[in-house]
């Protein structure tokens, strides 16, 4: 009994320290995040930057961009980078967004098996890309998560004149899940799947998949950087938030953006100056 | 996944350990604080709960106990949204500010582990209280003591209880992504990490990690058999 008793005031003072740590040191935002931009190693190359340079720490907490804007809009995080406009523009518009911000870019990618079975290579534009894969029927591998890219896919559906979720269970495979996963079981299925380019470049596990269509407009993929409204959550850490910001959209941020490879190849371009000019 | 990666994977967990890399080293350590604060808070709460339950007669005895054995049941994504919504900016408690810390993650851990502790706790001191009742009340023993009594005499079973409870808390990812959000040298501990090394698709290093964690797991259970051998041997030299 009593060294159970003393078990226990070891693992509470354990536990007090833990969050006399969280509550002292308060030089820290949280970042609601896009998975595509973790996953693909670029905050651990400029993070450690930003942090040098000011002290502040960046928190960052990658889901989905539906996820993240949900969690934004409960106040749960000071910085939002996700990549979707017109949620975006949404979520600036509801109040809960002081501003929308263009960070960089890259472009969706299109991928498939080796052979690829719907004949989709050499296509011009997606929406006849996907049309093939729906005529012949070969498994495709969504999302289906509300996230950015899923929602882009959704768009190109859409231009195809392809409403897949009449096919869902069938070739239509909705993963409810995130982009990695979602490649994996695409690597697996010998589906075709929508990726950014960041993620796929940066992916272990390509199997013989590879990229079927790519460099059409349609496919253009936009990350923006949104400072969460004291109005609607006064606590919000502003400054810190409005230094991260002011840094991500500066020339340190855009050249630290720019300056990431992963074997060899950019896999984000920064522009935030095109879109204040 | 091939058959090439899985003995990958044993390769890079061997290199991991002996590697001792400091940003593992920091992950098992925050998996380690994290679900061996929540057991101990859980075993608090737990052991007495579960005695009580299993010593008291009460209307709607049965009842209680389906209820706590159902409750080991609680999937850790329904716990982690329960604890999201509680210590969020919109919840009740969001002005504690604990979202994505890791006391968050403690808190939804102890809510998984406590069920786990009392379910089976009862039931271990409901079977030794059939051989207790009879003299705890030819000596008019109150029931507090009673309780204290028993939670003793059955020490090295209700070990095994907590072992339980700690299996449950470390291999468990669906309630501390949520809470704790997986963030770098802060919230990300042994399954978070397994889960983004493999959206990453690098499965062999995720499968590595899956290798260390169960090493840990070893290694605890290994230590708590070996301290209630000892003890065992003491008590009944």
């Amino acid at each position: 009994m009593r060294m159970i008793s003393v078990l226990a005031s070891l693992a509470m003072l354990w536990l007090a320290q833990g969050m006399q740590n969280a509550n002292a040191d308060d030089n820290f935002i949280v970042l609601q995040s896009t998975t595509s931009t973790k996953n693909s190693g670029l905050y651990e190359h400029i993070l450690p930057n930003f942090t040098e340079q000011t002290g502040i720490e960046v928190r960052v907490v990658a889901v989905g961009t539906g996820q993240a804007l949900q969690n934004a809009r409960n106040g749960d995080g000071d910085v939002l980078l996700v990549h979707s406009k017109t949620d975006e523009e949404a979520f600036v518009a509801e109040g809960y967004g002081v501003k929308r911000l263009d960070v960089m870019y890259n472009d969706f990618v299109l991928i498939g098996p080796e052979g690829d079975p719907a004949k989709v290579a050499g296509q011009t534009s997606p929406a006849e890309a996907l049309g093939r894969i729906a005529k012949a029927g070969v498994p495709f591998a969504s999302r289906g998560d509300n996230s950015g890219t899923h929602k882009k896919e959704l768009l190109l559906w859409h231009s195809a004149g392809v409403d897949p979720k009449e096919h869902s269970g069938q070739w239509y495979r909705e993963m409810g899940s995130g982009m990695g996963p979602t490649i994996n079981a695409a690597v697996e299925m010998g589906a075709y799947t929508l990726t950014d380019r960041g993620t796929w470049i940066s992916f272990k596990n390509k199997g013989r998949h590879r990229i079927v269509l790519e460099g059409d407009t349609g496919l253009f993929n936009q990350y923006a950087v949104i400072r969460i409204s004291p109005e609607k959550h006064p606590h919000v850490r502003t400054k810190l938030a409005q230094t991260f910001i002011d840094w991500l959209v500066g020339p340190d941020g855009q050249a630290a953006i720019g300056a990431y490879r992963m074997d060899g190849k950019q896999l984000f371009f920064p522009n935030a100056s095109d879109a204040r000019s | 996944m091939h058959v090439h990666d899985f003995f990958q994977a044993f390769r890079l967990a061997a290199d991991l350990v002996l590697a001792a890399d400091a940003d593992l080293m920091e992950i098992i350590g925050l998996s380690l604080r994290v679900s061996l604060t929540a057991l101990v808070i859980s075993s608090l709460i737990g052991f007495p709960l579960g005695a009580a339950a299993g010593i008291w007669r009460f209307p709607g005895r049965g009842l209680i106990a389906i209820l706590m054995n159902a409750l080991m049941s609680l999937p850790p994504v329904v716990v982690g949204l329960l604890v999201y919504f509680t210590f969020s900016r919109v919840g009740p408690f969001g002005w504690l500010e604990l979202l994505y810390t890791p006391t968050a993650m403690i808190v939804a851990q102890t809510v998984l582990v406590t069920p786990i502790i009392a379910a089976l706790s009862r039931q271990v001191i409901e079977d030794l209280n059939r051989e207790y009742a009879e003299q705890f009340r030819s000596f008019s023993v109150p029931p507090g003591a009673a309780i204290q009594a028993m939670l003793w005499d059955a020490r090295y079973s209700l070990l095994t209880v907590a072992l339980a409870g700690f299996g449950r808390a470390i291999a468990e990812v669906g309630a501390v992504i949520i809470v704790g959000g997986n963030i770098n040298h802060y919230t990300r501990v042994m399954t978070t990490a397994i889960a983004l090394e493999t959206s990453k698709g690098d499965l062999a290093f995720a499968l590595a990690l899956g290798i260390v964690l169960l090493v840990i797991a070893l290694s605890v259970n290994a230590a708590v058999m070996g301290l209630r051998a000892t003890a065992m041997r003491y008590a009944y030299a």
